[in-house]
């Protein structure tokens, strides 16, 4: 039997999409039972929302008022301690497991797959390499654990309806205090998230300028959709990082994607491939980001922008 | 502060669009332009700005890989580092291996701050930084788009998805680095004429006392799915039209 443990996703009070998706990846595993791990200062609400995922066997709660935020330095020895009983142990693909992770791989002495796209066999796994222009089937030796970074745009949520159970683990580990949370400054907007946003509009570098984008935050309200950007707008400094998609920013998998004035780097093309439909709107009618849409669009995005507003409304 | 560790990677260089061999064993790389993985230059570039600020710090670069990366430690040289380490190997070695082996590095150099790229271009892998930190016992604080030092801790602002995280971290420290944190310097000739006189020293796993393991192997490589062509709408009616039909608007 294959044992896997993955580490959910939360703020304290819900559980990230993201964790779904991880039980998703780990149910493709043969002969797999799914242990669904969270740490937090009170992880009460959240241990009940996995639990209730469709495929998760047991919750166990890591209840820790140094657990409040999620420090890889603090995490990592506690899940080292977890992992013992468990064939692999799966993160996602997030800021927080990306940087997490490896740290718990480390610990253990073994290696981490990164971005888990598929499973080919309880050891054997695809993934993608140089941002995406390439696809790496790996097998990994069966007879240490395996930790993995699961790309949570190539997977599904697993359903709710489950009724796993909850269970309380106090560990004996000692943690570090070399590491400190000092605070966090969130986008603070009311848009759906980004990296699991059904909707999505973007905007390349041919918006011009910060206020020039606030036309797609607009067009965005309208749809209920997220907004993003690509790397070029980011570094110009029309729209912040979090905002970022693409090979060093977010992958995302929306239902669909509309890229205003992007031309379509392969670092951003790595970042939309797996949305379900993409729309481009671009001046330039050979920018790249034709090769990969499904519908495309040559005209200003500024005529196209408020017109569609319109049309939508 | 004495002294500062950047570790780099030479990879494929950012322009080049990599394609995968026909017979799947890999990526084709004969005759491709490498240089310095880009989040690696940003690493180095916030070393080179903690030097002038503060004064009197070593900046050391060191590597991993095949004898003609010392082209890539020239490069480091160049900009501003004042010594380079070459660890030669002619095999690819798994982010595990290279925190290994840079763990071995900081136990020889003591450097107070170790600074690499989030993440390299050509793996994607996202682990070295973590995995060195974890072996070395010390804080690591990833994704950094500002760094402020205090004496002994450093207070670092993180990218991640939600917005910005900003945590603080007693020295020494592991500090992986993101895209906005800084613009690297440009290296200008007389540099690179000067770099030339810089002391680099080629040295080996088997020296440094690291074995090398092979956890992974890759079974094949393939070129990812394509997309279906799409179609072009002649107006933003059209569009409207063909979203709605698709049930997306």
């Amino acid at each position: 039997m294959n044992k896997v443990l993955i580490i959910g996703e939360h703020d304290g009070k819900t559980l990230n999409p993201a964790t779904a998706k991880c039980v998703t990846c780990a149910a493709s595993i043969p002969d797999s039972e799914i242990t669904v791990a969270v740490l937090g200062s009170d992880t009460a609400a959240v241990a009940t929302q996995a639990a209730a995922i469709s495929g998760v066997k047991t919750v166990l709660r890591v209840d820790r008022a140094e657990n409040q935020h999620p420090l890889a330095a603090i995490f990592a020895p506690q899940i080292v301690a977890l992992a013992a009983d468990y064939t692999h142990v799966f993160g996602p693909s997030t800021s927080f497991g990306k940087d997490l992770m490896p740290r718990v791989a480390a610990l253990l002495g073994v290696a981490q797959v990164s971005d888990l796209m598929a499973v080919v066999g309880a050891f054997q796994f695809r993934r993608p390499i140089y941002a995406g222009n390439a696809i790496v089937t790996v097998a990994a030796d069966a007879s240490r654990k395996l930790v993995a970074t699961v790309r949570v745009a190539s997977y599904e949520a697993a359903a709710t309806g489950g009724s796993g159970s909850v269970e309380s683990k106090t560990l004996n580990v000692t943690l570090p205090s070399h590491t400190r949370y000092v605070g966090a400054k969130s986008g603070s907007t009311d848009r759906p998230d980004l990296q699991t946003a059904a909707k999505v509009v973007s905007g390349g570098r041919a918006l011009g300028s910060a206020d020039n984008f606030k036309i797609l935050y607009s067009l965005a309200d309208k749809m209920g959709a997220a907004v993003g950007a690509s790397r070029a707008a980011v570094d110009a400094g029309y729209a912040p990082n979090e905002m970022q998609v693409g090979q060093t920013g977010k992958i995302i998998s929306p239902e669909i994607y509309i890229a205003f004035g992007i031309s379509g780097a392969i670092q951003h093309l790595t970042g939309i491939k797996d949305a379900r439909t993409i729309v481009a709107i671009n001046k330039d009618a050979e920018a790249p980001i034709f090769e990969v849409a499904d519908v495309g669009l040559v005209a200003d995005l500024f005529q196209v922008v408020p017109e569609l507003e319109k049309l939508i409304g | 502060m004495q002294k500062l560790m950047v570790c780099i990677k030479r990879v494929v260089d950012y322009n080049v669009r990599v394609r995968v061999k026909p017979d799947g064993t890999g990526v084709m790389l004969d005759g491709v332009k490498m240089s310095v993985n880009p989040f690696d230059e940003i690493a180095l570039e916030e070393a080179l700005r903690i030097k002038e600020r503060v004064g009197n710090i070593e900046v050391v670069a060191v590597s991993i890989g095949v004898a003609d990366t010392q082209q890539q430690l020239r490069t480091a040289l160049a900009m501003g580092a004042d010594r380079a380490i070459l660890v030669q190997t002619d095999t690819a070695v798994e982010p595990l291996t290279a925190a290994q082996t840079f763990l071995a590095l900081a136990k020889k150099e003591n450097p107070d701050l170790i600074f690499l790229g989030k993440q390299a271009i050509d793996d994607d892998a996202n682990q070295t930084g973590q995995m060195l930190a974890a072996l070395w016992e010390r804080p690591q604080a990833t994704y950094a788009s500002k760094v402020e030092i205090n004496g002994d801790k450093v207070t670092v602002t993180r990218e991640v998805d939600a917005g910005l995280e900003t945590i603080e971290v007693d020295l020494p420290a592991v500090i992986s680095v993101d895209l906005r944190l800084n613009e690297p310097r440009y290296v200008k000739l007389p540099d690179i004429m000067k770099a030339k006189k810089k002391p680099l020293d080629v040295t080996s796993m088997d020296a440094l006392g690291v074995s090398v393991t092979q956890f992974l192997k890759t079974v094949k490589t393939e070129p990812p799915a394509q997309r279906q062509k799409g179609v072009f709408v002649k107006d933003v009616a059209e569009l409207v039209d063909v979203l709605k039909k698709k049930g997306l608007i």
